[in-house]
């Protein structure tokens, strides 16, 4: 019996294997084929059938960066010869570059909105994590439920009244006015996960610390603080991607100046230059840092996709 | 307790750093979150375009009844509640079917997690942007390997909400995945030993064992995706804008839509509130089966 019954179990699982290869192709081919896409050739891009071997190139990448018009007639020898490797590729094309496109700047902005705002979140939240860790606070799960609460809301509710005020104070496509969107946005993501890694932090060290002469404040500073260091560095990449990732208040708060990555990529499809693979590269490059990081943050995954309620 | 009165003496009170460690945070949210909420409370009272220069007129409750009274708006809820439907059991019956086959002895079982979840710190805009590329009529590989010829997906009333609806389930059940195998992998092996003595059969074991043992973690995954879902604005707004004509309208485009786009900025206030309720209703739950579970 026992026998037949690990014979079965066995095949059960050579089974259990194909269907998990078979499931993470499936969900890869979507994420490989917009990889690809970012390296074919233009007409590669919309082939039918698809287009799978192909000569990979970057002149994606190129259109991406770069504002250009149709040449009226072929650029002489002379010029292409004495060109450099990407104007030729868009020479190849039959266009020319007249100036670097706004896909750097919005790029800039996403870094500098996402880095900034998670700076703001990350600082308080541990602060506040620590206060609500390791003091009473009258009615401390209502505070909690409160600062949870401000994350369900949706975008678009709140974006009404905040884009009337911000109206009224010239925050309306500023960096600022993204910056103090996306910190309210991490806060309460920050403090519940980063109260989840101070309570797991024994508190016998700062109580020696505390015996020793420390006062609160250096107690926080120099015993809890590096011990959280773990802690930290996954809320800051979560937080980094939340806010590098979010497009809703973004679209309804900036239009050129502030605006990030994620409303400009899409709202190149429409405009003349703009091909397939040139959006594949937009997306490419904007999805590299969230895999990588994902990578980095793969332990910590489940903390962080549940607020730090579920640890592991 | 004496540490704490001595550490007092030396340097700011327990009391002092607490309120300057909580008190910032507590008063910065609600600047940012809850003061412009009264805000648009008030406006909601209003019959006030953001655009128009007019001052704003007070109606009372005109907005609230008139929406309530609005087929659009129902229909837009409507189309909201089938898309939370599809998407949240796609998404449960995916998510946790992996997460069984992947509760096992599986060669580079750490390596096909990670791939599986990277779906789901995606943008979900550019989510929504390469999808449109996949599901393309013409050339999209979608059509191709699935044989369609050139099958309409976006543009297809009839379609349009599903296709979304797989691309919400094909970013999130790696979710559900995540929390699902965090249950089984806490429930205890001797239970299983237990009922291999007792012989009891496969689906014994599966539904009086493992289904009992996940469903609290099944649950909190569950009520955050009909949160999430509900909220749904990014993936379809970039993938349909609420069309064609209005069959994917759900009902935060609808608001979007009221509040930017045709600047109604009072009714669109009280939409919001509308929203709102349902909103702090179910978040409510999740908070507190969140809670649960960490007490656990």
């Amino acid at each position: 019996m026992a026998a037949v019954e690990t014979a079965k179990s066995r095949v059960f699982n050579k089974i259990a294997v194909a269907l998990v290869l078979l499931a993470t192709i499936i969900y890869l081919i979507p994420l490989y084929w917009i990889g690809s896409t970012a390296f074919k050739p233009r007409t590669a891009a919309t082939t039918v059938p698809p287009t799978v071997f192909f000569k990979p190139e970057v002149t994606g990448f190129v259109k991406l960066l770069t504002k250009r018009v149709q040449l009226r007639k072929a650029v002489s020898e002379e010029k292409y010869n004495t060109a450099k490797w990407y104007e030729r590729l868009v020479y190849d094309a039959g266009q020319r570059i007249i100036t670097s496109s706004p896909f750097l700047s919005r790029f800039w902005n996403s870094i500098l909105i996402a880095v900034t705002s998670t700076f703001l979140a990350v600082t308080l939240g541990t602060i506040t994590a620590y206060g609500f860790s390791r003091f009473k606070v009258a009615g401390e799960n209502d505070w909690l439920f409160f600062i949870l609460s401000t994350r369900m809301l949706p975008p678009v509710v709140v974006a009404i009244p905040i884009f009337l005020m911000f109206r009224i104070i010239g925050l309306v496509d500023s960096h600022i006015g993204l910056i103090l969107l996306y910190t309210a946005f991490n806060l309460s993501f920050c403090v519940w996960l980063m109260k989840g890694f101070m309570d797991e932090i024994p508190i016998e060290y700062e109580e020696a610390a505390l015996v020793d002469g420390y006062t609160r404040f250096e107690t926080f500073w120099k015993i809890v603080l590096p011990q959280s260091a773990t802690g930290i560095a996954a809320t800051s990449v979560f937080s980094f991607i939340i806010a590098w990732n979010e497009y809703a208040l973004a679209l309804m708060m900036t239009n050129r100046n502030a605006q990030t990555a994620p409303p400009f990529i899409p709202s190149q499809l429409g405009s003349g230059m703009i091909d397939w693979t040139t959006i594949a590269a937009g997306t490419f490059i904007f999805l590299l840092p969230v895999a990588v990081f994902t990578f980095f943050l793969r332990k910590h995954l489940l903390r962080g996709v549940t607020f730090g309620a579920i640890r592991k | 307790m004496n540490n704490a009165v001595a550490a007092a003496r030396r340097g700011m009170s327990d009391l002092t750093i607490r309120n300057v460690f909580i008190i910032p945070t507590i008063t910065f949210l609600i600047i940012i979150n809850i003061f412009p909420l009264f805000y648009s409370l008030i406006l909601s009272f209003a019959d006030f375009s953001a655009v128009s220069g007019d001052p704003p007129e007070w109606i009372g409750i005109r907005n609230y009844r008139e929406l309530l009274r609005d087929p659009h708006v129902w229909e837009s809820l409507y189309l909201t509640m089938k898309y939370v439907l599809i998407s949240v059991s796609g998404q449960l019956v995916v998510g946790f079917s992996i997460a069984l086959l992947l509760n096992r002895k599986i060669p580079a079982k750490g390596l096909v997690t990670t791939l599986l979840l990277l779906p789901m710190m995606m943008s979900m805009a550019i989510v929504g942007l390469f999808w449109k590329l996949l599901y393309s009529p013409t050339w999209g590989i979608i059509n191709y390997l699935l044989g369609l010829g050139k099958f309409v997906w976006l543009s297809n009333a009839d379609m349009a909400l599903l296709a979304i609806a797989i691309t919400d389930i094909w970013m999130w059940s790696p979710f559900v995945m995540l929390l699902s195998l965090a249950g089984l992998s806490a429930i205890p092996q001797h239970l299983y030993e237990a009922a291999a003595i007792d012989r009891a059969s496969g689906w014994f074991t599966f539904s009086r064992i493992t289904l009992p043992l996940v469903t609290p973690l099944l649950l909190i995954a569950v009520i955050f995706r009909t949160l999430e879902a509900f909220k749904t604005f990014d993936l379809a707004f970039i993938m349909t804008g609420g069309g064609p004509g209005t069959a994917t309208e759900l009902i935060a485009i609808k608001l979007y839509n009221m509040a930017f786009p045709q600047w109604q900025t009072g009714k669109s206030c009280a939409l919001a509130y509308i929203l709102l309720v349902m909103i702090i209703g179910i978040s409510n739950i999740y908070i507190k089966y969140l809670n649960k579970a960490k007490e656990r």
